[in-house]
Order: C-alpha cells, then sequence, then structure tokens
C-alpha cells in the first residue's frame, strides 16, 4: 500500500489509528477516580505529544541515519516558531502560511548552520552546532530586541497585538485557525464515567504528524536513506566509490531542520507565542533524549521517545506533596511523612530526577531503546511460539 | 597505450623523502605490480594515485587528465576504483546493499536526492547488483550483515564493489595481506579469472611474492622512494638490483 512494503504499511497503520484514536487511548481512567490524574487524554498534553512526536521524527532522519548528533536542533524549532508568530502579526490567524513560512526560514537557517558544521564530524561537529544554537537563542533574547528593531520581543516573548498589521484580519477570529475553524476549539464527549476531549489543534497537527512519518518511511527506503546509512558506518569507502558525502549529510540535515522548524511553526499555531527559550540547549538535549529513548534509526522509536517524555513530564510534575499526601493518608502518620519526604525528590518539581532514572535504565538495558524492548518482546513471544509448534507432534 | 602515468613525483613528510622521482607507466589492459621492502613508498605512490595525497612536485595522470588536486570521490567518477588493505565495506548494511552503493554512484554520479522511490522499484539497480554477487559467488550470502563474514569474504565483497561500477583501472593494495593460504589462493583465481573476462588494468600492490609472479604481466620494484626496477616478471626474478634491495648488501661486498 502506498509504496510501502508489508511491515512498514503495518507501521503506518498502527501510528494512524493510535492518533486517530488518542483521546480515547490516552484517557484510560475515569474522570473522578484517583487514576484520573494520570490520564493524558487533554488537548495541551496530547498536541504536544504530536508535535515533539515531529520534531524527533525529523531528528531521526539526522541523527539515526548518518549518525551525526545535532545539539542544536532547537534553534530551527525557535526560528520556526518565531516566523509562525511573524505571519500572525501581519497577515493573519490563518496557519496554513504560518507553517509554510517556518518551514522555509528554518529551511534557510539549518543550510547556513549545516554548511558551517557540517566541515567536522564526531564530537566536533555536535559542539559546533550546540555553539551555534545557543548563539541562536543569545541573539533572540538580547540582540534582536531593541526599541529600534524589535524582531524577537526578547524576554516577554513574540506575541500577537491588537494594534498589529494583519492585512487579511478577520472579525471574531482572534486565535490561530484553519479558514475559520479554530485550534483551540474542543468537542467533549461525555460516556458513562469519562470524559473524552477532541481537539481540532491535536489533530490537524496528528494529520501533520501523519503525512510527516510517511515521508520520513520513504526517506528510510529510497536510495537516499541507503545513502545517509552507508555515511554512518563507513565515510572512507564512500568517498572512494565516488560519492561526496558533504551534500548527502547537508541535504539530511537541511530536512531534518525543516521538520524542527514544522514542529515550531505548529506550537506556536496552538498557542501564538514564541519565546526564546525555546531554543535553548536544554531542549536541543530533549529531542536527542527523545531519539535514543525510542531508538535511533528506527521508524517508530522517536515518535514513542517523544510521547514518553512529554508524558511524563507532564504527569510527573502535577504531583505535588499535597497530591502524595492525600495518596498516603491512610497509614500512620510517620510512615506517610516519611514516604512523602522520599517521594517527594521524584516527583512535582525533581521530575527531571525521574526522567534521568528511567533513562539510565533504558539506556543500560536496552542500548536500542524502547523499540529495542518491543523487539525483544516481539521475539520471546515468537520464540515461545515455535517452542510450542516444535512440541506438537507432525501430523 | 599507459592508462596511467607517474613523471616525476616526489613526496616528503617533513625531512622524510618517502618518493623521489618517480616514474611509472601502467598499460592499459595489463597486471602491474609493484613490489618493495617495507617503507618503500608503496602506499604513499598509491595515495598519490587515489587523491588522498598530493605530490609535492611532479604528475599523476589517468586516460590524459591529470589527477592532482582532484577529492577521491572525482576520481573515482573517473573511473579509477580501490581495494585496501583492510577491506573497507559498508559494515552495518547487508551484502546486497554494498553492493548496490556502488552501482548507484556509477549511474547518479556523486551525489543524487533521490529520496522517494523505494531501493526496492530500482529494478535496474537490483539486477546488477545481483548478477555482481553471481559472477563473484556471493549470491547465497546476499541478505548477510557484511560485519558478520569472514575476512576471505569481505575482500571478496569490496572486489565486487569496485568491480559493480565496471572501472577503467582498478588499484589494490595488498590483497592478500593476512589471509589463509586457501583464501589468497582464491583471490589468486578471483583476480585472474576478472583480468581474462572483463580486461581490466590493475594496479597491484604487493608484499607476497608468491601472488606477484603468479599474477603480474610487469613489475616495478621501489626501494627507498626510488623505482630502481621496472621489467617483466622473469627479468625481475633475476634482477641483482631487486635481490639487493629485498636482501641487504649483495654477499660478495
Amino acid at each position: 500500500m502506498l509504496n510501502l512494503n508489508q511491515r512498514d504499511t503495518g507501521t503506518f497503520l498502527f501510528v494512524i489509528i493510535i492518533t486517530v484514536l488518542a483521546p480515547f487511548v490516552m484517557n484510560p481512567f475515569p474522570t473522578e477516580s484517583a487514576m484520573a490524574q494520570f490520564n493524558a487524554g487533554y488537548p495541551d498534553l496530547m498536541q504536544r505529544f504530536v508535535i515533539f512526536g515531529i520534531f524527533a521524527i525529523g531528528f531521526n532522519i539526522l541523527f539515526g541515519l548518518t549518525g551525526y548528533l545535532s545539539f542544536g536542533h532547537a534553534a530551527f524549532l525557535g526560528v520556526g516558531s518565531y516566523a509562525a508568530v511573524w505571519m500572525f502579526k501581519l497577515l493573519s490567524y490563518n496557519i496554513i502560511p504560518a507553517l509554510v513560512l517556518s518551514v522555509i526560514i528554518a529551511g534557510i537557517f539549518s543550510l547556513f548552520i549545516g554548511f558551517l558544521c557540517l566541515r567536522r564530524s564526531g564530537i566536533y561537529f555536535s559542539i559546533l552546532t550546540l555553539a551555534f544554537a545557543q548563539m541562536s537563542f543569545a541573539i533572540a533574547y538580547s540582540v534582536l530586541s531593541n526599541p529600534k528593531f524589535n524582531l524577537t520581543n526578547g524576554e516577554t516573548g513574540l506575541q500577537v497585538y491588537a494594534d498589529d498589521i494583519q492585512l487579511f484580519k478577520v472579525e471574531n477570529l482572534t486565535t490561530p485557525h484553519l479558514f475559520g475553524v479554530k485550534m483551540n476549539s474542543t468537542y467533549e464527549l461525555t460516556l458513562g464515567a469519562w470524559d473524552f476531549q477532541f481537539n481540532v489543534g491535536y489533530y490537524v497537527s496528528a494529520v501533520v504528524m501523519i503525512l510527516m512519518f510517511y515521508v520520513s518511511i520513504r526517506i528510510f527506503r529510497s536510495p537516499f536513506g541507503l545513502m545517509l546509512r552507508a555515511v554512518k558506518t563507513n565515510q572512507t569507502r564512500l568517498n572512494y566509490t565516488g560519492l561526496n558525502t558533504r551534500p548527502y549529510t547537508l541535504a539530511a540535515f537541511v530536512i531534518s531542520g525543516m521538520y524542527a522548524g514544522l514542529a515550531g511553526g505548529l506550537l506556536a499555531s496552538m498557542d501564538p507565542l514564541a519565546g526564546a527559550e525555546r531554543m535553548q540547549w536544554t531542549a536541543s538535549g530533549e529531542v536527542v533524549l527523545m531519539t535514543i529513548l525510542g531508538g535511533a534509526g528506527t521508524l517508530l522509536g522517536p515518535v514513542l521517545g517523544a510521547g514518553f517524555i512529554k508524558y511524563f513530564e507532564n504527569i510527573l510534575s502535577k504531583i505535588n506533596d499535597n497530591v502524595l499526601h492525600a495518596w498516603f493518608q491512610y497509614l500512620p502518620e510517620w510512615l506517610e511523612n516519611s514516604l512523602v519526604w522520599v517521594l517527594h525528590w521524584f516527583t512535582g518539581k525533581g521530575w527531571h530526577l525521574t526522567l534521568g532514572l528511567l533513562f539510565m535504565i533504558i539506556v543500560i538495558f536496552l542500548p536500542g531503546g524502547l523499540m529495542d524492548g518491543a523487539n525483544r518482546i516481539r521475539e520471546a513471544i515468537r520464540g515461545r511460539k515455535a517452542k510450542k509448534n516444535a512440541k506438537t507432534p507432525a501430523e | 597505450m599507459s592508462i596511467l602515468e607517474v613523471q616525476n613525483v616526489n613526496k616528503s613528510f617533513g625531512g622524510l623523502k618517502a618518493l623521489q622521482n618517480v616514474n611509472l607507466k601502467v598499460e592499459e589492459g595489463t597486471i602491474h605490480a609493484i613490489i618493495g621492502p617495507n617503507g618503500a613508498g608503496k602506499s604513499t605512490l598509491l595515495n598519490c594515485f587515489v587523491g588522498k595525497l598530493v605530490p609535492d612536485t611532479g604528475s599523476v595522470t589517468f586516460d590524459g587528465q591529470s589527477l592532482l588536486q582532484k577529492k577521491p570521490h572525482e576520481i573515482n567518477q573517473m573511473g579509477v576504483s580501490r581495494v585496501f588493505q583492510t577491506p573497507e565495506i559498508f559494515t552495518d548494511l547487508t551484502v546486497f546493499e554494498n553492493v548496490m552503493i556502488p552501482c548507484f554512484a556509477k549511474r547518479d554520479g556523486s551525489f543524487e536526492l533521490n529520496a522517494w522511490k523505494p531501493v526496492t522499484r530500482e529494478s535496474d539497480i537490483r539486477e546488477r547488483a545481483e548478477q555482481m554477487l553471481i559472477d563473484v559467488n556471493m549470491i547465497d550470502k546476499r541478505d548477510m550483515i557484511a560485519s558478520s563474514m569472514s575476512r576471505g569474504d569481505k575482500r571478496r565483497l569490496e572486489m565486487a564493489m569496485c568491480l559493480s561500477q565496471s572501472p577503467k583501472l582498478l588499484l589494490l593494495d595488498e590483497p592478500t595481506a593476512g589471509m589463509a593460504r586457501a583464501d589468497t589462493e582464491s583471490t589468486i583465481e578471483l583476480l585472474k579469472e576478472i583480468q581474462a573476462r572483463l580486461k581490466i588494468t590493475m594496479a597491484i600492490i604487493e608484499h607476497d611474492m608468491g601472488v606477484v609472479f603468479s599474477l603480474a604481466q610487469k613489475i616495478s620494484v621501489l626501494a627507498q622512494g626510488t623505482v630502481i626496477a621496472e621489467d617483466l616478471p622473469d627479468a625481475i626474478r633475476s634482477d641483482p638490483r631487486v635481490k639487493e634491495a629485498y636482501l641487504g648488501t649483495a654477499a660478495e661486498d
């Protein structure tokens, strides 16, 4: 189907089904139950799942295939966000021109940075990208934000004001929309004890992610993808086989930069605000974690990794001391207090600690990330089946 | 007609003169061996052919075009393929993918943004790669990951990758170094067969005299950075200068 082999078609259908049914899948607990705080089926978080999924899919085209570890991809995400908000300010709240411009600007930006950074490989490449991203952050934070020339609005972040030009302004549409359908409109469905939320912004982002996932499968399976994998394995042989590695790596860099720009544009379309902190090195590091956690070089891994990290970030940070006390109130007070004291470090503001531990466990025991784990489970099941088949005597 | 011509090439690294006034001609359609003791400058010379090193002075021309200031991938696109001392292959990829890559390089040039069409639909490339694997007797290993093969098979695969580009000149850097006797013999057979069938010009750098004398139609002897003899194998075998270079000063001195 769609020029994909059987296995890729399966993966693709899996992604489509999960994203379309996400409002149900992510919301397994009844609204009033104690477990409801583990639900992830609210628009804000689901949007993050798919948008950071796009970011990680693109990053994986560079890192997963060529092995070039960029530590500056958040710069392209930030540039995409700024471009999108400027489109809102100048044209209208329609997200189409915003997304188009964010991809174009991020593409130009990554062409420039990639051209300079790809002169080196390995750790030097990583450091160069990190340096460029931090420079972009500093420029966006202060240099391009002064009374004479205010491109980024510095610390406050770029946003749309009532007196902005908005050439094609439509009355009553004061938030991002797609030809009149507002991104923040949500339809709520109550089924028994459950509340399910269907948000326009989520579904728009989900469609974009599905398309981008398809594009990434095609790139992975193309001759270009084969060359990128060859770059990772042996550049010497590639050079002596008559292939110029530089344009290949640059193309991969620009493609992944454009993915990041698209993700940035979508972030701004969900919430029309762009701040410089989106470009900071922690944000670049996050996409590296997502890709490695899910499984670098696999198709599905980065999407899973993005979901995994965003889920724990949002859910764990919501569990503060009050919630913990409520959980353990039936215990004797000394035990309750000591348990809360211990868990306090891992939840609420301490969620980074839990994420760090999970990351360590996964990298140590599953070097190939979550996809590695999934494959091992699949093989174990298949092995057991094979054993069972072997035991049944032949007819 | 000579396909590769080296004239007055000098190359030094710091104070060490690795090559001094080297002259060499490789005739089209022959197997030309370059031999010499350790440190004679054989590998330096080879690296000057492929664009890894640039000679300080002198000229290297291939097929009438200068190879100086050209990058390795440009030289390869002109028709020069190289087999390394330790096989350089794409170890993470399958044998079949390994052979497809040079086929793409031959068809599409040094860069092509072919990012949409699945590899499985590139039937001309697949046929060519498959035929190549049949030719070198590796079709049964088609879907193996290259890193899991024996060294002899890796060498064979590297050879197949080079040959799939139908090069005008094949450079071999000690193709049998570190090989078991049986692998060495099968490599010699393979090279002879290729030479007989495809008439590819080959330049071989080799230590193993057995390999050299059973393959080469012409031999150049390199010692201390200069060519001390260039002749037919039989003449080289009895040349006193060659003996001296290999065994040290002659006994009667």
